[in-house]
Protein backbone atom coordinates (compact mmCIF):
# COMPACT_ATOMS: atom_id res chain seq x y z
CA UNK A 1 0.00 0.00 0.00
CA UNK A 2 2.82 2.42 0.96
CA UNK A 3 6.72 1.59 0.13
CA UNK A 4 9.64 4.25 0.47
CA UNK A 5 12.57 3.22 -1.97
CA UNK A 6 15.82 5.02 -0.38
CA UNK A 7 13.68 8.17 -0.26
CA UNK A 8 15.73 11.53 0.96
CA UNK A 9 13.68 14.53 1.74
CA UNK A 10 16.12 17.82 2.50
CA UNK A 11 14.73 21.48 3.02
CA UNK A 12 15.74 24.33 1.46
CA UNK A 13 18.29 26.37 3.77
CA UNK A 14 18.48 23.76 5.82
CA UNK A 15 22.28 21.75 6.47
CA UNK A 16 20.69 18.30 7.74
CA UNK A 17 18.19 16.47 5.85
CA UNK A 18 14.52 15.96 7.60
CA UNK A 19 14.59 11.79 6.11
CA UNK A 20 17.58 10.52 5.16
CA UNK A 21 17.33 7.19 3.03
CA UNK A 22 14.53 5.53 5.03
CA UNK A 23 12.97 2.50 2.68
CA UNK A 24 10.05 1.01 4.29
CA UNK A 25 6.63 -1.01 3.33
CA UNK A 26 3.32 -0.82 4.97
CA UNK A 27 1.20 -3.62 3.61
CA UNK A 28 -2.20 -3.07 3.37
CA UNK A 29 -5.05 -3.26 6.32
CA UNK A 30 -1.72 -2.59 8.82
CA UNK A 31 -1.76 -0.17 11.89
CA UNK A 32 1.52 1.72 11.74
CA UNK A 33 2.78 3.79 14.78
CA UNK A 34 5.23 6.42 13.62
CA UNK A 35 7.39 7.50 16.87
CA UNK A 36 10.27 9.89 17.39
CA UNK A 37 11.12 12.85 19.41
CA UNK A 38 10.27 16.40 17.96
CA UNK A 39 12.03 17.03 14.56
CA UNK A 40 12.65 13.39 14.33
CA UNK A 41 11.17 13.66 10.47
CA UNK A 42 8.13 11.56 11.49
CA UNK A 43 5.47 14.88 10.04
CA UNK A 44 7.48 14.84 7.10
CA UNK A 45 6.99 11.53 6.27
CA UNK A 46 3.38 11.47 6.44
CA UNK A 47 3.39 14.65 3.96
CA UNK A 48 5.19 12.74 1.60
CA UNK A 49 3.02 10.01 1.86
CA UNK A 50 0.09 12.59 1.08
CA UNK A 51 1.96 14.05 -1.86
CA UNK A 52 2.35 17.49 0.22
CA UNK A 53 5.96 17.35 -0.40
CA UNK A 54 7.91 15.97 -2.99
CA UNK A 55 11.14 13.73 -1.72
CA UNK A 56 14.61 14.79 -2.85
CA UNK A 57 15.48 11.55 -3.70
CA UNK A 58 14.50 8.02 -4.04
CA UNK A 59 10.56 6.60 -4.38
CA UNK A 60 7.57 7.21 -2.93
CA UNK A 61 4.42 4.40 -3.87
CA UNK A 62 1.16 5.16 -2.21
CA UNK A 63 -1.74 2.86 -3.70
CA UNK A 64 0.02 1.48 -6.82
CA UNK A 65 1.20 5.64 -7.82
CA UNK A 66 4.89 6.83 -7.68
CA UNK A 67 4.45 10.03 -6.34
CA UNK A 68 8.11 11.83 -7.94
CA UNK A 69 6.14 11.08 -11.77
CA UNK A 70 2.10 11.95 -10.59
CA UNK A 71 1.24 14.63 -12.33
CA UNK A 72 -0.34 18.03 -10.39
CA UNK A 73 -3.77 17.00 -11.68
CA UNK A 74 -3.74 13.40 -10.88
CA UNK A 75 -2.67 14.50 -7.18
CA UNK A 76 -6.45 14.96 -5.85
CA UNK A 77 -7.54 11.70 -7.05
CA UNK A 78 -4.59 10.17 -4.80
CA UNK A 79 -5.72 12.33 -1.84
CA UNK A 80 -9.42 10.81 -2.14
CA UNK A 81 -8.15 7.43 -1.02
CA UNK A 82 -6.42 9.29 1.79
CA UNK A 83 -7.94 10.78 5.15
CA UNK A 84 -6.11 12.72 7.35
CA UNK A 85 -6.41 13.42 10.74
CA UNK A 86 -4.39 16.55 12.80
CA UNK A 87 -3.71 17.14 15.95
CA UNK A 88 -5.68 20.23 16.56
CA UNK A 89 -8.93 18.67 14.77
CA UNK A 90 -9.26 21.51 11.32
CA UNK A 91 -12.86 21.53 11.91
CA UNK A 92 -14.88 24.24 10.11
CA UNK A 93 -16.21 26.91 13.52
CA UNK A 94 -18.97 27.93 11.80
CA UNK A 95 -20.61 24.31 10.78
CA UNK A 96 -21.96 21.62 12.59
CA UNK A 97 -21.06 18.19 13.64
CA UNK A 98 -23.13 16.91 10.38
CA UNK A 99 -21.86 19.80 7.95
CA UNK A 100 -17.99 18.99 9.14
CA UNK A 101 -18.30 15.79 8.32
CA UNK A 102 -20.58 16.18 4.49
CA UNK A 103 -18.24 19.14 3.64
CA UNK A 104 -15.93 15.86 2.23
CA UNK A 105 -18.81 14.56 0.12
CA UNK A 106 -20.13 17.78 -0.84
CA UNK A 107 -16.45 18.85 -2.13
CA UNK A 108 -16.28 15.41 -3.99
CA UNK A 109 -19.63 16.47 -6.04
CA UNK A 110 -20.94 13.55 -3.99
CA UNK A 111 -25.25 12.74 -4.26
CA UNK A 112 -27.76 14.66 -1.53
CA UNK A 113 -28.63 11.47 -1.56
CA UNK A 114 -25.63 9.29 -0.63
CA UNK A 115 -24.67 12.24 1.85
CA UNK A 116 -27.70 11.81 3.94
CA UNK A 117 -27.22 7.94 4.09
CA UNK A 118 -23.26 7.88 4.90
CA UNK A 119 -22.34 10.61 6.96
CA UNK A 120 -25.03 9.14 9.51
CA UNK A 121 -23.65 6.15 9.37
CA UNK A 122 -19.97 7.59 9.93
CA UNK A 123 -21.25 9.77 12.70
CA UNK A 124 -22.71 6.40 14.58
CA UNK A 125 -19.40 4.60 14.18
CA UNK A 126 -17.73 7.23 15.92
CA UNK A 127 -19.76 7.94 18.70
CA UNK A 128 -21.28 11.17 17.82
CA UNK A 129 -25.00 9.90 17.35
CA UNK A 130 -27.31 12.24 18.38
CA UNK A 131 -24.54 15.40 18.45
CA UNK A 132 -25.14 15.96 14.73
CA UNK A 133 -26.17 19.66 15.25
CA UNK A 134 -23.64 20.72 17.98
CA UNK A 135 -20.59 23.40 16.49
CA UNK A 136 -17.03 22.39 17.25
CA UNK A 137 -17.00 24.88 20.35
CA UNK A 138 -19.69 23.05 21.77
CA UNK A 139 -17.87 19.97 21.62
CA UNK A 140 -14.91 18.37 23.84
CA UNK A 141 -11.59 17.81 22.27
CA UNK A 142 -11.93 14.46 21.77
CA UNK A 143 -15.37 14.68 20.66
CA UNK A 144 -14.15 17.19 17.94
CA UNK A 145 -11.23 14.54 16.85
CA UNK A 146 -13.97 12.17 16.53
CA UNK A 147 -15.60 14.93 14.30
CA UNK A 148 -12.58 14.96 12.69
CA UNK A 149 -11.71 10.92 11.94
CA UNK A 150 -15.65 10.96 10.52
CA UNK A 151 -14.71 13.18 8.28
CA UNK A 152 -11.47 11.71 7.08
CA UNK A 153 -13.36 8.09 6.79
CA UNK A 154 -16.59 9.07 5.59
CA UNK A 155 -15.31 8.48 2.01
CA UNK A 156 -13.80 4.94 2.72
CA UNK A 157 -10.17 5.69 2.24
CA UNK A 158 -7.92 2.92 2.01
CA UNK A 159 -5.29 4.34 3.34
CA UNK A 160 -5.95 7.13 7.12
CA UNK A 161 -2.99 9.06 8.15
CA UNK A 162 -2.81 10.34 11.85
CA UNK A 163 -0.50 13.19 12.41
CA UNK A 164 -0.02 13.29 16.29
CA UNK A 165 -4.03 12.86 16.53
CA UNK A 166 -3.99 13.01 20.57
CA UNK A 167 -1.75 15.41 21.24
CA UNK A 168 -4.29 17.88 22.43
CA UNK A 169 -6.25 15.24 24.28
CA UNK A 170 -6.39 13.36 28.24
CA UNK A 171 -4.99 10.04 28.45
CA UNK A 172 -8.29 7.95 28.56
CA UNK A 173 -10.15 10.59 25.75
CA UNK A 174 -6.31 9.65 23.72
CA UNK A 175 -6.89 5.68 24.24
CA UNK A 176 -10.76 5.98 23.13
CA UNK A 177 -9.67 7.70 19.91
CA UNK A 178 -6.76 5.21 19.25
CA UNK A 179 -9.36 2.79 19.90
CA UNK A 180 -11.77 4.02 17.60
CA UNK A 181 -8.51 3.91 14.80
CA UNK A 182 -8.27 0.11 15.48
CA UNK A 183 -11.93 -0.30 14.94
CA UNK A 184 -11.71 1.87 11.13
CA UNK A 185 -7.87 -0.38 10.95
CA UNK A 186 -10.49 -3.00 11.14
CA UNK A 187 -12.26 -2.11 8.21
CA UNK A 188 -9.40 -2.92 6.04
CA UNK A 189 -8.02 0.65 6.08
CA UNK A 190 -4.40 1.22 6.61
CA UNK A 191 -3.62 3.37 9.49
CA UNK A 192 -0.51 5.69 9.62
CA UNK A 193 0.06 7.23 12.82
CA UNK A 194 2.89 9.75 14.13
CA UNK A 195 2.75 10.09 17.86
CA UNK A 196 4.84 10.97 21.02
CA UNK A 197 2.34 8.59 23.03
CA UNK A 198 4.22 6.40 24.75
CA UNK A 199 0.84 5.01 26.94
CA UNK A 200 -0.73 4.54 23.89
CA UNK A 201 1.90 2.41 21.81
CA UNK A 202 2.63 0.29 24.59
CA UNK A 203 -0.88 -0.47 25.09
CA UNK A 204 -1.79 -1.30 21.50
CA UNK A 205 1.20 -3.15 20.79
CA UNK A 206 1.32 -2.47 16.78
CA UNK A 207 4.09 -2.63 14.48
CA UNK A 208 6.27 0.84 15.46
CA UNK A 209 8.60 2.54 12.89
CA UNK A 210 11.06 4.82 15.03
CA UNK A 211 12.59 7.64 13.51
CA UNK A 212 15.51 9.73 14.70
CA UNK A 213 16.80 12.75 13.02
CA UNK A 214 15.36 11.38 9.52
CA UNK A 215 16.94 7.73 10.01
CA UNK A 216 14.62 5.03 10.27
CA UNK A 217 15.79 3.64 13.64
CA UNK A 218 13.93 0.63 13.93
CA UNK A 219 10.55 -1.23 12.37
CA UNK A 220 9.64 -3.48 14.57
CA UNK A 221 6.27 -5.78 14.49
CA UNK A 222 4.33 -5.63 18.13
CA UNK A 223 6.92 -3.13 19.57
CA UNK A 224 6.29 -0.60 21.92
CA UNK A 225 7.21 3.25 22.26
CA UNK A 226 11.43 2.33 24.01
CA UNK A 227 11.47 -0.52 21.79
CA UNK A 228 10.12 -2.82 24.54
CA UNK A 229 8.15 -5.96 23.40
CA UNK B 1 -19.12 19.90 -6.78
CA UNK B 2 -22.56 20.49 -6.92
CA UNK B 3 -24.40 23.20 -7.90
CA UNK B 4 -26.07 24.31 -5.13
CA UNK B 5 -23.35 23.77 -2.68
CA UNK B 6 -21.13 25.71 -5.22
CA UNK B 7 -24.12 28.47 -4.76
CA UNK B 8 -24.47 27.81 -1.01
CA UNK B 9 -19.96 28.28 -0.83
CA UNK B 10 -20.34 31.50 -2.97
CA UNK B 11 -23.08 33.31 -1.10
CA UNK B 12 -21.40 32.41 2.34
CA UNK B 13 -18.02 33.83 1.04
CA UNK B 14 -20.20 36.93 -0.62
CA UNK B 15 -21.46 37.38 3.19
CA UNK B 16 -18.35 37.53 4.66
CA UNK B 17 -16.54 38.98 2.92
CA UNK B 18 -19.07 42.21 1.71
CA UNK B 19 -17.23 45.03 2.55
CA UNK B 20 -14.70 44.00 -0.21
CA UNK B 21 -17.28 42.60 -2.69
CA UNK B 22 -19.00 46.04 -2.71
CA UNK B 23 -15.75 47.57 -2.95
CA UNK B 24 -14.99 45.59 -6.01
CA UNK B 25 -18.28 46.38 -7.55
CA UNK B 26 -18.43 50.23 -7.56
CA UNK B 27 -14.39 50.24 -8.54
CA UNK B 28 -15.92 48.01 -11.38
CA UNK B 29 -18.62 50.25 -11.77
CA UNK B 30 -16.36 53.26 -11.72
CA UNK B 31 -14.31 51.37 -14.38
CA UNK B 32 -16.57 50.39 -16.87
CA UNK B 33 -18.80 54.03 -16.34
CA UNK B 34 -15.33 55.34 -18.12
CA UNK B 35 -14.67 53.10 -20.52
CA UNK B 36 -17.86 53.20 -21.72
CA UNK B 37 -17.89 56.77 -21.92
CA UNK B 38 -14.86 56.77 -23.74
CA UNK B 39 -16.55 54.33 -26.24
CA UNK B 40 -19.65 56.03 -26.56
CA UNK B 41 -18.09 59.46 -26.84
CA UNK B 42 -15.96 57.53 -29.82
CA UNK B 43 -19.13 57.18 -31.05
CA UNK B 44 -20.57 60.60 -30.90
CA UNK B 45 -17.80 61.61 -33.05
CA UNK B 46 -18.47 59.15 -35.58
CA UNK B 47 -21.90 59.89 -35.36
CA UNK B 48 -21.79 63.62 -35.89
CA UNK B 49 -19.23 62.95 -38.70
CA UNK B 50 -21.64 60.74 -40.65
CA UNK B 51 -24.54 63.31 -40.08
CA UNK B 52 -21.79 66.35 -41.11
CA UNK B 53 -20.10 64.76 -43.76
CA UNK B 54 -23.01 63.78 -45.52
CA UNK B 55 -24.14 67.34 -45.38
CA UNK B 56 -20.78 69.42 -45.99
CA UNK B 57 -20.01 70.28 -49.34
CA UNK B 58 -16.81 70.98 -51.20
CA UNK B 59 -16.71 74.74 -53.04
CA UNK B 60 -15.03 75.83 -55.92
CA UNK B 61 -15.15 79.77 -56.12
CA UNK B 62 -14.67 80.60 -59.58
CA UNK B 63 -13.13 84.44 -60.20
CA UNK B 64 -15.18 87.22 -60.43
CA UNK B 65 -14.35 90.63 -62.71
CA UNK B 66 -12.71 92.01 -59.28
CA UNK B 67 -11.58 89.06 -57.71
CA UNK B 68 -7.71 90.12 -56.47
CA UNK B 69 -6.34 86.39 -56.34
CA UNK B 70 -3.57 85.29 -58.08
CA UNK B 71 -5.30 82.95 -60.31
CA UNK B 72 -7.65 85.44 -61.21
CA UNK B 73 -5.67 87.94 -63.11
CA UNK B 74 -7.12 87.50 -66.14
CA UNK B 75 -10.35 88.61 -65.14
CA UNK B 76 -13.82 86.97 -64.53
CA UNK B 77 -14.56 82.85 -65.24
CA UNK B 78 -15.07 82.39 -68.68
CA UNK B 79 -18.01 80.36 -70.17
CA UNK B 80 -15.05 78.36 -71.93
CA UNK B 81 -13.72 77.75 -68.18
CA UNK B 82 -16.62 77.29 -66.74
CA UNK B 83 -17.74 74.66 -69.48
CA UNK B 84 -14.31 73.44 -68.28
CA UNK B 85 -14.59 72.71 -65.33
CA UNK B 86 -18.41 71.26 -64.99
CA UNK B 87 -17.10 68.21 -67.93
CA UNK B 88 -13.62 68.07 -65.42
CA UNK B 89 -16.04 67.50 -62.83
CA UNK B 90 -18.49 65.34 -64.51
CA UNK B 91 -15.48 62.32 -65.40
CA UNK B 92 -14.47 62.41 -61.70
CA UNK B 93 -18.51 60.34 -60.91
CA UNK B 94 -19.06 58.63 -58.70
CA UNK B 95 -17.02 60.59 -56.25
CA UNK B 96 -18.78 63.72 -57.13
CA UNK B 97 -21.88 62.48 -56.13
CA UNK B 98 -23.93 65.79 -56.87
CA UNK B 99 -22.49 69.23 -58.09
CA UNK B 100 -24.92 72.07 -57.10
CA UNK B 101 -23.84 75.28 -59.74
CA UNK B 102 -24.74 78.44 -57.47
CA UNK B 103 -24.70 82.08 -59.79
CA UNK B 104 -23.73 85.10 -58.37
CA UNK B 105 -27.14 86.57 -57.61
CA UNK B 106 -27.42 83.17 -55.65
CA UNK B 107 -24.87 83.61 -53.31
CA UNK B 108 -25.45 87.40 -52.86
CA UNK B 109 -29.14 86.34 -51.79
CA UNK B 110 -28.05 83.28 -49.54
CA UNK B 111 -25.45 85.68 -47.46
CA UNK B 112 -27.90 88.46 -47.37
CA UNK B 113 -30.52 85.74 -45.90
CA UNK B 114 -28.18 84.54 -43.39
CA UNK B 115 -26.29 87.55 -42.44
CA UNK B 116 -29.91 89.93 -42.55
CA UNK B 117 -27.87 92.68 -40.23
CA UNK B 118 -24.16 92.63 -41.54
CA UNK B 119 -23.12 95.81 -42.85
CA UNK B 120 -20.29 93.69 -44.97
CA UNK B 121 -23.31 92.12 -46.84
CA UNK B 122 -25.41 95.48 -47.23
CA UNK B 123 -22.80 97.59 -48.87
CA UNK B 124 -21.77 95.19 -51.78
CA UNK B 125 -23.22 94.01 -54.83
CA UNK B 126 -24.33 90.49 -56.35
CA UNK B 127 -21.12 90.84 -59.18
CA UNK B 128 -19.03 91.00 -56.17
CA UNK B 129 -20.06 87.69 -54.65
CA UNK B 130 -17.75 84.54 -56.53
CA UNK B 131 -20.15 82.29 -58.54
CA UNK B 132 -19.46 78.10 -57.18
CA UNK B 133 -19.61 75.15 -57.79
CA UNK B 134 -20.85 73.16 -54.63
CA UNK B 135 -19.62 69.80 -54.92
CA UNK B 136 -20.82 66.98 -52.50
CA UNK B 137 -18.38 63.68 -52.80
CA UNK B 138 -19.40 59.99 -51.87
CA UNK B 139 -16.11 59.90 -49.72
CA UNK B 140 -15.75 63.44 -48.09
CA UNK B 141 -12.00 62.29 -46.95
CA UNK B 142 -11.03 62.66 -50.59
CA UNK B 143 -11.59 66.31 -51.10
CA UNK B 144 -7.84 66.32 -52.34
CA UNK B 145 -8.48 64.80 -55.12
CA UNK B 146 -10.71 67.96 -55.87
CA UNK B 147 -8.17 70.09 -54.42
CA UNK B 148 -5.17 69.00 -56.42
CA UNK B 149 -7.58 69.17 -59.82
CA UNK B 150 -9.10 72.52 -59.43
CA UNK B 151 -6.69 74.60 -57.42
CA UNK B 152 -4.78 76.80 -59.83
CA UNK B 153 -7.38 75.45 -62.80
CA UNK B 154 -8.46 78.84 -65.05
CA UNK B 155 -10.99 80.17 -63.66
CA UNK B 156 -10.85 79.05 -60.24
CA UNK B 157 -10.22 81.04 -57.51
CA UNK B 158 -10.40 79.22 -54.27
CA UNK B 159 -11.52 75.77 -53.35
CA UNK B 160 -12.89 75.08 -49.98
CA UNK B 161 -13.78 71.97 -47.71
CA UNK B 162 -16.50 73.18 -45.37
CA UNK B 163 -15.11 70.01 -43.05
CA UNK B 164 -12.31 71.60 -41.56
CA UNK B 165 -14.11 74.25 -39.85
CA UNK B 166 -16.09 71.02 -37.97
CA UNK B 167 -12.53 69.27 -38.04
CA UNK B 168 -11.63 71.24 -34.65
CA UNK B 169 -14.92 70.07 -32.75
CA UNK B 170 -14.43 66.76 -33.64
CA UNK B 171 -10.73 66.90 -32.57
CA UNK B 172 -12.19 68.18 -29.41
CA UNK B 173 -14.41 65.72 -28.39
CA UNK B 174 -11.89 63.02 -29.75
CA UNK B 175 -9.56 63.94 -26.83
CA UNK B 176 -12.50 63.80 -24.76
CA UNK B 177 -12.95 60.18 -25.86
CA UNK B 178 -9.07 60.00 -25.35
CA UNK B 179 -9.24 61.19 -21.80
CA UNK B 180 -11.98 59.43 -20.93
CA UNK B 181 -10.01 55.85 -22.07
CA UNK B 182 -7.06 57.25 -20.20
CA UNK B 183 -8.79 57.25 -17.04
CA UNK B 184 -11.05 53.92 -17.99
CA UNK B 185 -7.44 52.47 -18.55
CA UNK B 186 -6.45 53.45 -15.07
CA UNK B 187 -9.55 52.39 -13.37
CA UNK B 188 -9.19 49.05 -14.81
CA UNK B 189 -5.45 48.82 -13.14
CA UNK B 190 -7.26 50.12 -9.88
CA UNK B 191 -9.98 47.68 -10.26
CA UNK B 192 -7.56 44.83 -11.34
CA UNK B 193 -5.54 45.48 -8.47
CA UNK B 194 -8.52 45.43 -5.85
CA UNK B 195 -9.57 41.88 -7.37
CA UNK B 196 -6.25 40.82 -6.49
CA UNK B 197 -5.92 42.43 -2.96
CA UNK B 198 -9.84 40.79 -2.35
CA UNK B 199 -8.77 37.33 -3.85
CA UNK B 200 -5.78 37.54 -1.53
CA UNK B 201 -7.83 38.24 1.63
CA UNK B 202 -10.43 36.02 0.40
CA UNK B 203 -8.08 32.92 0.36
CA UNK B 204 -6.40 33.79 3.37
CA UNK B 205 -9.71 33.94 5.32
CA UNK B 206 -11.53 30.79 3.86
CA UNK B 207 -7.65 28.92 3.97
CA UNK B 208 -9.41 26.43 6.18
CA UNK B 209 -11.94 25.72 3.98
CA UNK B 210 -9.40 25.52 1.16
CA UNK B 211 -6.95 23.25 3.16
CA UNK B 212 -9.53 20.72 3.99
CA UNK B 213 -10.80 20.92 0.27
CA UNK B 214 -7.62 20.18 -0.70
CA UNK B 215 -6.75 17.55 2.09
CA UNK B 216 -10.08 15.89 0.74
CA UNK B 217 -9.24 15.88 -2.90
CA UNK B 218 -11.10 18.33 -3.94
CA UNK B 219 -9.66 19.42 -7.57
CA UNK B 220 -7.98 22.44 -8.14
CA UNK B 221 -10.63 24.17 -10.39
CA UNK B 222 -13.22 22.94 -7.66
CA UNK B 223 -11.18 24.95 -4.85
CA UNK B 224 -10.65 28.11 -7.28
CA UNK B 225 -14.19 28.15 -8.79
CA UNK B 226 -16.34 29.83 -5.62
CA UNK B 227 -13.56 32.47 -5.57
CA UNK B 228 -13.95 33.05 -8.67
CA UNK B 229 -17.41 32.73 -9.61
CA UNK B 230 -17.87 35.64 -6.55
CA UNK B 231 -15.47 38.35 -7.97
CA UNK B 232 -17.30 37.59 -11.52
CA UNK B 233 -20.40 38.17 -9.29
CA UNK B 234 -19.33 41.43 -7.98
CA UNK B 235 -17.71 42.75 -11.55
CA UNK B 236 -21.15 41.60 -13.37
CA UNK B 237 -23.02 43.62 -10.51
CA UNK B 238 -20.56 46.65 -10.66
CA UNK B 239 -20.64 46.43 -14.89
CA UNK B 240 -24.61 46.61 -14.58
CA UNK B 241 -24.29 49.52 -12.34
CA UNK B 242 -22.52 51.19 -14.89
CA UNK B 243 -24.65 50.73 -17.66
CA UNK B 244 -27.93 51.51 -16.10
CA UNK B 245 -25.66 54.90 -15.45
CA UNK B 246 -24.43 55.18 -19.21
CA UNK B 247 -28.31 54.80 -20.02
CA UNK B 248 -29.91 57.44 -17.57
CA UNK B 249 -27.06 59.49 -18.91
CA UNK B 250 -27.52 59.21 -22.50
CA UNK B 251 -31.53 58.98 -22.42
CA UNK B 252 -31.82 61.96 -20.47
CA UNK B 253 -28.10 63.99 -20.95
CA UNK B 254 -27.90 63.68 -24.23
CA UNK B 255 -31.47 62.99 -25.50
CA UNK B 256 -31.89 66.57 -23.50
CA UNK B 257 -29.06 67.92 -25.73
CA UNK B 258 -30.85 66.64 -28.62
CA UNK B 259 -33.63 68.95 -27.84
CA UNK B 260 -31.85 71.60 -27.74
CA UNK B 261 -29.10 71.60 -30.80
CA UNK B 262 -29.63 70.57 -34.66
CA UNK B 263 -27.42 67.63 -34.15
CA UNK B 264 -27.46 64.09 -34.28
CA UNK B 265 -26.49 62.79 -30.96
CA UNK B 266 -25.74 59.04 -29.76
CA UNK B 267 -29.10 56.92 -28.53
CA UNK B 268 -29.63 54.33 -26.11
CA UNK B 269 -29.37 52.23 -28.75
CA UNK B 270 -25.80 52.68 -28.61
CA UNK B 271 -25.23 52.12 -25.31
CA UNK B 272 -26.94 48.56 -25.29
CA UNK B 273 -24.36 48.27 -28.80
CA UNK B 274 -21.50 48.89 -26.05
CA UNK B 275 -22.71 46.99 -22.83
CA UNK B 276 -22.00 43.65 -24.21
CA UNK B 277 -18.75 44.11 -24.49
CA UNK B 278 -18.16 46.41 -21.32
CA UNK B 279 -19.30 43.37 -19.70
CA UNK B 280 -17.49 41.02 -21.10
CA UNK B 281 -13.90 43.61 -20.74
CA UNK B 282 -15.18 43.52 -17.29
CA UNK B 283 -15.98 39.55 -16.48
CA UNK B 284 -12.75 38.47 -18.79
CA UNK B 285 -10.51 40.79 -16.65
CA UNK B 286 -11.78 39.90 -13.72
CA UNK B 287 -11.56 35.93 -14.31
CA UNK B 288 -8.32 36.35 -15.28
CA UNK B 289 -6.63 38.22 -12.37
CA UNK B 290 -8.88 36.03 -10.25
CA UNK B 291 -7.57 33.05 -11.45
CA UNK B 292 -3.42 34.24 -11.71
CA UNK B 293 -4.23 35.68 -8.03
CA UNK B 294 -5.24 32.10 -6.61
CA UNK B 295 -2.75 30.47 -8.94
CA UNK B 296 -0.11 32.24 -6.74
CA UNK B 297 -1.63 32.66 -3.22
CA UNK B 298 -4.05 29.52 -3.25
CA UNK B 299 -2.32 26.77 -2.38
CA UNK B 300 -3.82 23.78 -4.28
Amino acid sequence: MIRLENVNKLYRRTSAPALHEISLEVARGEFVFVVGPSGSGKSTLLRLILCEEQASSGNVLVAGRELSRLPRRKVPALRREIGTVFQDFRLLPNKDVYQNVAFTLQVLGKSRHAIKAVVPETLEMVGLAGKEKRLPHQLSGGEQQRVAIARAFVNKPTILLADEPTGNLDPTTSLDIVRLLDRINRTGTTIVMATHDEGIVDQLLKRVLELDEGVLVRDQMRGGYGGRR
Amino acid sequence: MRPQFILSEIWVGLRRNLSMSISVALVTMVSVLFLGLGILAQRQVDTMKDYWYDRVQVSIFLCTAKSDLPNCSTGAVTSSQRLEIRSQLAAMRPLVKDVFPESQQQAYDRARAQYPDSSTYRDIKPSQMPESFRIQLTDPTKYDVITSSFVGAPGVADVQDQRRILDPLFNVLRGLSFGALVLAGLMVLCSVLLVATTIRQAAFSRRRETGIMRLVGASAFNIQLPFILETLIATVVGSALAIGLLWALVRNGVGYLGKLLPVNFITTADVWAVAPWLVATAAGLSILTAWLTLRRYLKV
